[in-house]
């Protein structure tokens, strides 16, 4: 067994029988193989693919208190913990988790509770349903997550999915969200990022989607410590729409890695990938999104673009748009761009009066408000609005400027 | 209003201005001339404190002040303005946010409250009928998909909400048409007060019957060789330069 495993397998030998006993059956029953999993692979190194630019073993290498708390949920529409679901969700849970992942295996063996957000057929969800996830603790805390999003056909909701920190202690969320979404459904997914530099984040985001469904997901990191993100969406139905945008706001030491993989298994589907960073600072980026255009996906349409503005000489991007076809006939681009702060238009703008700094941030902002600006939740879209320009200030997370730096 | 004394100055270690002086007062217009190369984009840039011109030896006195020590906004904030010869454009920054920006940074440095929305944008109104710039315009972002004509205009537009005490024209004349000529011009003298100053870059006669100044230098391979009245720009346009190299032995 690998050594950076041990603490983990150790700390679920003792607490097994508790865990069993809050869960329930639908939880359990995948333990075991997720057990034998993760102490046969242990934390993939660099050298996998998926994970060439975070260490991932040194990021689950301290010594957390690990949470094992079931969830409350009392009168949240559509939402429901996972042994109160009105469906029975044995033939959803773990189906759509890559099962073979480390990281995702250890969700599975150490969550307690899910959240189920369960759309009827036919159904349109008027308000968004909001999820905040609020970190609080006097210990180094991990968290394991689990949700899964079922939209039944023709189903239509809006998800917000937001991560806040309070306390200024060490926290390791890892999170596992498998989303059906059934034919005809539409679903935009929202997942904001407001936390701390002692925050670290591990996100495996799994999408299946059916016939002429359309998903549109945003991942925005605004403020955060260490983050890995993966998306992987799977278009099984034909006629199904995807869009993947997102937008990482970086300084000072944070680390953001995003990984995509949007997979075409079936004819006429569409996907659109939008991801832009800007780094300042000693930051680094990664972005890894690849697009597999399976034999007969034809008329496949597909857009990748990544682009990245590094503020600075010692901030870092990495970028890797990756786009595999087996089909004949289909129409696929991909592209990205790292580049660095306009000196002409700094220049300009500071002959009309405006400092150095208004004038860095003005270009940084409409660098990233590309991103913003494709929300179509209005409130939403003005709430981000205001925390862009505030995290570009220095505005947000101000306590945690006061205490690591200057 | 504007003294510079023997100015020497570089761009990547090759020296381009080697001792100009040149004195405006309160209310003039000057003209400047020459051929490309001369150094008249350099003087202007130097001026306005553009970072990769190093200058080497040499004052330049604004109102009193060492401007040379000032940063570029600095300089802005004293009343200097500069029309660029080629206008940045600067996508995702809007028209709206970039003039609030900079008109609140000069008030703040004049001591006042920054203008309301309100009154901002009635402001706006007000200076964009100066050289007839259309809304369309101004809601966009900063100079992006502008003609060449409209970015002229938007300078003389910027010109208007600043109100520098001392502007450079660098070859706004340049790009223009016959009639968008006219509207920057007049756009242009309309904005000229007793207490206001400039200096005019260009290559034409076309635009200082428009601007009439005060006084006309030939700038010539780094060095100010003549200085005369308005009668000389017309001597240019009618026998060029060689006469004045001759004159003064280059």
């Amino acid at each position: 067994m690998a050594e950076d495993t041990r603490q983990y397998t150790e700390f679920y030998a003792q607490v097994e029988k508790s865990v069993r006993e809050r869960s329930c059956e639908v939880m359990n029953a995948p333990r075991n193989e997720a057990l034998q999993t993760f102490s046969a692979l242990g934390f993939p190194t660099r050298k996998v693919e998926r994970y060439k630019y975070t260490d991932v073993a040194e990021d689950f290498a301290p010594d957390y208190g690990i949470a094992l708390t079931p969830l409350e949920v009392k009168d949240l529409p559509y939402c429901y913990r996972i042994s109160e679901s009105p469906v029975d969700v044995t033939s959803y849970y773990n189906s759509l988790a890559d099962r073979q992942d480390a990281v995702v295996a250890l969700n599975t063996l150490l969550s307690v509770d899910a959240l189920v957000i369960y759309v009827p057929r036919n159904t349109k969800v008027e308000h968004p349903i909001q999820i905040s996830n609020i970190l609080k603790g006097e210990h180094d805390t991990m968290v394991n997550r689990r949700i899964l999003v079922i939209m039944e056909e023709c189903a239509e909701a809006d998800i917000v999915i937001t991560d806040k920190a309070v306390d200024q202690t060490h926290f390791l969320t890892n999170q596992v969200v498998e989303v059906f979404a059934g034919d005809g459904s539409h679903l935009n997914m929202y997942e904001v990022e407001e936390t701390h530099l002692l925050c670290t984040r591990y996100s495996s985001v799994f999408v299946r989607q059916g016939r002429d469904s359309q998903v549109r997901h945003t991942s925005l990191t605004l403020f955060n410590g260490r983050t890995r993100n993966r998306l992987d969406v799977s278009l099984q139905g034909q006629g199904s729409e995807v869009i993947l945008n997102g937008c990482v706001i970086a300084d000072k030491t944070q680390h953001v890695d995003n990984n995509t993989l949007i997979d075409h298994q079936v004819p006429h589907c569409q996907s659109n990938e939008l991801y832009k960073y800007v780094l300042d600072d000693s930051s680094v980026g990664a972005f890894a999104g690849r697009i597999l255009v399976r034999e007969g996906a034809q008329k496949t349409v597909s857009n990748e673009t990544n682009a990245n503005l590094c503020a600075t000489s010692s901030a870092r991007m990495y970028t890797q748009p990756m786009l595999e076809i087996y089909a004949d006939d289909v129409k696929c681009s991909h592209g990205s761009t790292v580049g660095q702060m306009n000196d002409d238009a700094l220049f300009y703008m500071r002959q009309r009066g405006i400092s150095e700094q208004e004038a860095r941030l003005l270009l940084k902002s409409a660098f990233i408000i590309e991103v913003i600006e494709t929300i179509p939740l209005e409130a939403l879209r003005d709430r981000l609005h205001m925390l862009v320009d505030k995290r570009l200030r220095g505005e947000l997370s101000k306590c945690e400027g006061c205490k690591l730096c200057k | 209003m504007l003294q510079i004394n023997n100015l020497h100055a570089r761009i990547n270690g090759k020296e381009i201005l080697k001792g100009i002086n040149l004195t405006v007062r309160d209310g003039e217009v000057h003209a400047i001339m020459g051929l490309n190369g001369a150094g008249k984009s350099t003087l202007s840039n130097v001026i306005v404190g553009h970072p990769a011109y190093e200058v080497t030896q040499g004052e330049v006195i604004f109102n009193g002040k060492d401007l040379l020590k000032m940063t570029p906004e600095e300089r802005a904030h004293e009343g200097v303005f500069l029309s660029f010869q080629q206008p940045v454009e600067i996508p995702g920054v809007s028209m709206v946010n970039f003039m609030r920006a900079a008109l609140n940074a000069k008030r703040q440095f004049q001591g006042l409250e920054p203008l309301s929305a309100g009154d901002f944008l009635k402001l706006m109104r007000e200076k964009r009928k100066i050289v007839e710039l259309d809304s369309r315009l101004t809601s966009r972002s900063v100079n992006e998909g502008f003609s060449g004509g409209e970015k002229k205009r938007n300078e003389i537009f910027q010109m208007a909400m600043l109100e520098p005490t001392f502007s450079i024209l660098d070859e706004t004349d340049s790009g223009l048409d016959v009639d968008a000529l006219r509207i920057v011009a007049e756009g242009f003298n309309k904005l000229r007060t007793p207490q206001t100053s400039a200096l005019v870059i260009t290559h034409y006669q076309r635009l200082l019957d428009y601007l009439k100044p005060d006084v006309i230098h030939v700038l010539i391979g780094g060095m100010i060789v003549k200085t005369a009245g308005p009668e000389l720009a017309l001597e240019i346009e009618n026998r060029g330069f060689d006469w004045i190299k001759e004159e003064v032995g280059l």
